[in-house]
């Protein structure tokens, strides 16, 4: 690992302050905020990131990780750990989607560590990212090319690709996120603002080595999810190499609002499948105001898919990902709601 | 060791951190790098070998620890990031001298290891798993083992271990 100083935030205006004047997209900058670090320390040692100050927000984790559940929905601190919230017993029994793709992320150990923002800032298990040896690779030295295109691209991205760059966002709760509707509040210079979380993360492009729409210095600060019709009628599906462990082949988050069968609303994000957590809104439309069955879930699932591209290595990806969302679909649709 | 070596690299006194580590509830001053992770202060300057250095990067589970009651991995934690919290590793798990914490009774009864690299780490999650109350089933216990890999395969040992060992941990709570 390079070296680096270290110091410790005491209040989040400093660490704002101390992170705001860089040039470089957030990913990339010299400062680096460490929450869990399961991301950043994995990256700092293959030497895929290269920080020269890590300020440490971990002192700050008493304001920042709060659960708070009320009526009008779930409101989750950044700090908050992915373990706690997961086996939250209110988050679990509301809005089952955002727990069972928390519980169905990294390892035990990893999920007492890792943050809910850094979880969603996660970087890409690309191999080509990840190993600096190969020195095309776009998102860690824009302008380099991409390996991936014509290497081993089993695990890549079949939607949102572009020509610079084809690496699968690797996350889970994102998806949930984007499943119901979540806001993220984001705090900078300038005070906080509060997006839809689906800004968050931007297509490759032409410019892959910028993943989000966070200005240097941003720090994510909570996310709220509202409280919906569907949050309740919501699952994720998880298919992976192994049983447990594992990054996603193919997922789905799903959420839907039903009345005597016939979907008032449908939401679907998909996960392992795209560059970036991907909602499936040509999905949804085919969804709503039908009544849903396998035949009509197929439809669904071929919309969804219908702008998917291969890259040789992961051609199986589009039929894998459209039998996993009917399948959650289904699943969804059978759920007994209390 | 040599002198050299990213372990203990030795830059200026100004990149120097001072800090006082907690482990298995004895206070430890210490002048470090900040690159030393948690795992390499217990090992290379505390001397408490017994949590394993696998992967090293956060994929294998041998260098689980617990921080302030929680299995995390000690070699992505910063060890400046634990300054003020209690570490415990596997020298600090045994009951007393001559007692055995119930969870390595277990994995000796059922020889639950074969070359013994993986198992510190294996019996400090272990632990956690049954004190999270996620060690209920065998389905359970695999899954939330999952974290810590056994190249030898030892998992059906493993799986009986933490079932002998919870029955034991859940009579001596009461």
């Amino acid at each position: 690992m390079r070296p680096f100083s270290y110091e410790r935030a005491h209040d989040l205006a400093s660490a704002i302050r101390a992170a705001s004047h860089q040039a470089d997209a957030p990913l990339h900058a010299p400062i680096q905020f460490l929450a869990g670090g399961t991301t950043l320390l994995d990256l700092m040692k293959i030497d895929v990131m290269r920080p020269d100050r890590v300020i440490d927000i971990n002192p700050l984790e008493k304001t920042f990780s709060e659960i708070t559940v009320t009526p009008m929905g779930l409101r989750l601190g950044a700090l908050a750990r992915m373990s706690a919230v997961a086996h939250h017993p209110a988050v679990e029994r509301e809005y089952p989607v955002v727990s069972q793709a928390l519980k169905l992320g990294a390892s035990a150990q990893l999920r007492n560590m890792a943050s809910l923002g850094g979880n969603v800032l996660q970087r890409t298990r690309c191999s080509y990212f990840r190993d600096t040896s190969w020195h095309e690779c776009n998102k860690r030295d824009p302008g380099s090319g991409c390996a991936a295109l014509q290497g081993l691209n089993r695990k890549h991205a079949i939607l949102g690709t572009s020509e610079h760059c084809i690496a699968t966002y690797p996350g889970d709760f994102a998806q949930a996120l984007i499943a119901l509707d979540a806001a993220v509040e984001i705090a900078g210079a300038k005070g906080n603002r509060e997006v839809p979380f689906r800004t968050l993360h931007k297509l490759p492009g032409d410019t892959p080595h910028i993943e989000t729409s966070l200005a240097t210095g941003e720090i994510i600060v909570s996310f709220h999810i509202p409280a919906g019709a569907y949050a309740r009628r919501s699952l994720y599906l998880k298919v992976r190499d192994r049983e447990s462990y594992e990054f996603a082949s193919a997922s789905a988050a799903v959420a839907l609002d039903l009345a005597d069968g016939v979907v008032r609303e449908a939401r679907i994000a998909l996960g392992g499948v795209a560059t970036i957590p991907w909602r499936a809104v040509e999905a949804e439309d085919v969804l709503k105001g039908t009544m849903l069955d396998e035949v009509r879930a197929r439809v669904a699932a071929e919309a969804a898919f219908a702008g998917a591209r291969t890259f040789g290595g992961n051609d199986f990806k589009p039929e894998l990902g459209r039998r996993t969302l009917v399948r959650a679909l289904l699943e969804a649709a059978a759920l007994e709601i209390r | 060791m040599d002198a050299n070596s990213p372990l203990k690299a030795s830059l200026s006194a100004s990149r120097a951190l001072k800090l006082v580590l907690s482990v298995n509830g004895r206070d430890h001053r210490l002048s470090l790098d900040p690159r030393v992770t948690l795992l390499d202060a217990l090992r290379e300057h505390l001397g408490l070998t017994g949590t394993k250095k696998g992967c090293d990067q956060g994929q294998c589970g041998a260098c689980t620890v617990h921080v302030d009651g929680q299995r995390v991995l000690s070699c992505l934690t910063l060890a400046a990031s634990v300054e003020g919290k209690a570490v415990t590793t596997i020298e600090g798990l045994a009951l007393d001298e001559s007692t055995l914490h119930p969870m390595q009774q277990a994995f000796m009864d059922h020889d639950a290891f074969q070359c013994g690299y993986c198992t510190p780490g294996q019996i400090m999650s272990a632990v956690a798993c049954v004190m999270e109350g996620l060690a209920e089933t065998d389905d359970d216990i695999r899954e939330y083992m999952s974290g810590n890999l056994c190249r030898c395969a030892a998992y059906p040992n493993i799986v009986a271990a933490i079932k002998q060992a919870r029955a034991e941990m859940k009579r001596s709570r009461k």
